[in-house]
């Protein structure tokens, strides 16, 4: 719960590339040139995008093509919209309505008040809070998914991301179909305290109505996914997909370092290390993810069909 | 134990000068003859009590949690053995290991049969390294879940005593799934048919608390905290400095008279003037009073019952009486 400050930066919003302002002559001649004077590299407004592996340009349209993964095969993280136009058939999907909840219960100041970070962090990803949840066809299975948003203050689950997933739950119990729930989280949102660390236990009895209802509940892994999250709902599902690369564990790797005073293995916590230690079913990758879901989901459906006939 | 062997907290300062001095004049009236010093003496145990009920009457967020890790408070093995009869222990999650970060076990709580657990941080420096200061890792919450099961399968109310960190951050902890084993423990509170009553006897501290405290009934000791994050870990995110922990600990709201106006807690347990340090026998018969007051009222619940009634108690949280 504490690996916020262990993300790497880089959130690409789905919104139209607008030219640089300000650039001049030199974005018009060499628009590349401009992130790399001013490291604005991994910024939305740019029509170049640095690969954070290989410092290489890629041509952002190219990049969308791909649907936001690098040629080095990075899944760099996307915004739930996005997210939800690869999940669904189609990119088609309704989306559903975020419960509301108790703003900053807690009246929480550090060097700035919470409130503040919250509009900030509105104001940047156009979201209400961490959480978004859709409806829609996965390979025509119906499904409810809910999708994390780790640029908003980090993805963290506080009482409106512990909501909506409650009420994602609902919403396909309502509809009897499957939930697929995309984490990425640094943990649980400090500003809201133990109302946070309350969202483990509310979230993971929803994940108990699922069961008892025998509808499937899939959970996608993505960059990354740490501490509280990782703690319940994350680790929960009855499958475990994760995309190729990602950070997942409990406590962050500068925690681990500073405990164990040692330098840690290069992938340790990432999605093939959980596969090789049992934690994680497959890697898929993201152009891979509506197939493969859509199949699981088919499957269980189709059993959960056979025992209801 | 003496003034210079005691463990004094920081604020305790005036409490442990006022206490030396009355040990000299005690060994100054040892030589002097009997009673030389008899109503000095007297009055200065009057002074320090006083100097202790005020100290401990006003204590801020960051010295309830200096309180809540207090070497000298109770922990899990001492309200065992003031608790429970009969008990046995029982070890090892069946998978890997035994972790001695929880210890749990089986026991008779006064006269009740009932499955008992609890982190165990360990009182000296050999009994610290074998509970691991009290910082499960996946084996102690997967041993968590066993003894759960076995209360389910004989109808056993459980019992736990939360007194952690956190859980332990080790490489190995999280190659063997950290995280899931957590959360398997609390999913596994919350679908228990059996009554579970959770005391919060030290350290609330984060996931690796609610993992086996997710219970019908929470309650919480009067100088307990309960909380997301350290106030050390959540000042070095938010503050980038873990010198501003004070600070955190009074945002955040973690303790017992913050957390029970927002429901998270359910009842909290007044410890002795002093603190459940000073008297340990007192403290742990009044979470006991409490523990089976609590246990009797669920008693009258049915298996369903106690499952819904643990539901609305975490789904309620947050959706009213806030803000």
């Amino acid at each position: 719960m504490r690996t916020m400050a262990d993300a790497r930066d880089e959130t690409p919003k789905d919104k139209p590339a607008r030219p640089a302002r300000g650039a001049g002559w030199l974005a018009k001649i060499a628009p590349g040139v401009r992130n790399l004077v001013n490291r604005r590299a991994e910024t939305p407004d740019n029509l170049w995008i640095k690969c954070p592996d290989t410092g290489e340009m890629i041509y952002r349209p190219d990049l969308e093509s791909a649907l936001w993964v690098t040629p080095a095969g990075r899944h760099m993280r996307i915004a739930p919209p996005l997210r939800f136009k690869y999940t669904f058939d189609g990119g088609a999907y309704e989306a559903l309505p975020v419960p509301s909840v108790v703003e900053d219960p807690l009246k929480f100041a550090d060097q700035k008040p919470y409130p503040e970070r919250l509009a900030a962090a509105r104001k940047a990803t156009g979201e209400p809070d961490a959480v978004a949840l859709a409806f829609g066809g996965i390979r025509d299975v119906p499904a409810v998914v809910m999708v994390q948003d780790f640029a908003f203050m980090g993805g963290s689950l506080g009482m409106a991301a512990g909501e909506t997933f409650v009420a994602g739950a609902r919403a396909a119990l309502e509809r009897q179909v499957p939930y697929v729930a995309f984490c990425a989280a640094g943990g649980a949102r400090m500003q809201e305290g133990a109302f946070s660390l309350m969202q483990m236990a509310r979230t993971t009895l929803a994940i108990q109505e699922l069961r008892r209802a025998r509808l499937p509940y899939v959970v996608v892994l993505t960059d990354p996914t740490t501490g509280g999250v990782t703690a319940s709902y994350a680790m929960l599902g009855d499958i475990h997909l994760a995309e190729p690369g990602a950070l997942i564990g409990f406590a962050g790797p500068r925690v681990i370092e500073q405990t164990i005073r040692e330098t840690l293995p290069p992938g340790f916590q990432r999605s093939e290390y959980l596969v090789e230690k049992g934690m994680v079913d497959r890697i898929v990758e993201r152009s891979e993810l509506n197939a493969v879901l859509g199949s699981i989901l088919a499957t269980l459906m189709l059993g959960r069909k056979t025992r209801a006939a | 134990m003496t003034a210079a062997t005691r463990h004094y907290l920081d604020f305790e300062r005036p409490i442990a000068d006022l206490e030396a001095k009355i040990e000299e004049l005690s060994r100054l009236s040892d030589t002097a003859g009997p009673g030389a010093f008899d109503q000095e003496l007297a009055a200065l145990k009057h002074r320090v009590e006083d100097l202790r009920r005020e100290a401990y009457a006003r204590l801020d967020p960051w010295q309830k949690t200096q309180v809540a890790r207090h070497p000298e408070r109770p922990h899990f093995v001492d309200y065992v053995s003031g608790l429970i009869d009969e008990f046995v222990e029982l070890r090892g999650d069946r998978k890997f290991a035994d972790d001695q970060a929880v210890v749990g076990g089986l026991g008779r709580f006064r006269g009740m049969p009932v499955v008992v657990m609890g982190h165990e941080k360990g009182h000296d420096t050999t009994t610290r390294l074998k509970h691991n200061f009290g910082m499960a890792r996946p084996e102690g919450y997967r041993k968590a879940v066993r003894l759960m099961d076995m209360a389910e399968q004989f109808s056993l109310p459980v019992i736990t005593f939360v007194d952690t960190a956190g859980a332990y951050p080790g490489v190995g902890a999280e190659e063997r799934g950290q995280g899931e084993a957590i959360a398997r423990s609390t999913e596994r509170c919350l679908s228990l048919t059996t009554p579970m009553v959770a005391t919060i006897v030290g350290e609330g501290g984060s996931g690796g608390a609610l993992a086996i405290a997710a219970a019908n009934r929470v309650l919480i000791l009067e100088h307990s905290i309960y909380s997301v994050i350290s106030p050390e870990a959540g000042s070095s995110i938010l503050f980038r400095d873990r010198a501003e922990a004070p600070r955190m600990a009074n945002a955040m709201k973690i303790t017992a008279q913050d957390l029970i106006g927002f429901g998270i807690v359910d009842r909290i347990i007044p410890e002795p003037a002093g603190g459940a340090h000073s008297d340990p026998d007192a403290a742990i018969k009044a979470v006991g009073d409490a523990v089976e007051e609590e246990l009797k009222a669920l008693f009258k619940l049915s298996p369903d019952g106690i499952l819904r009634q643990r539901a609305d108690r975490f789904y309620a949280i947050g959706r009213k009486g806030v803000g």
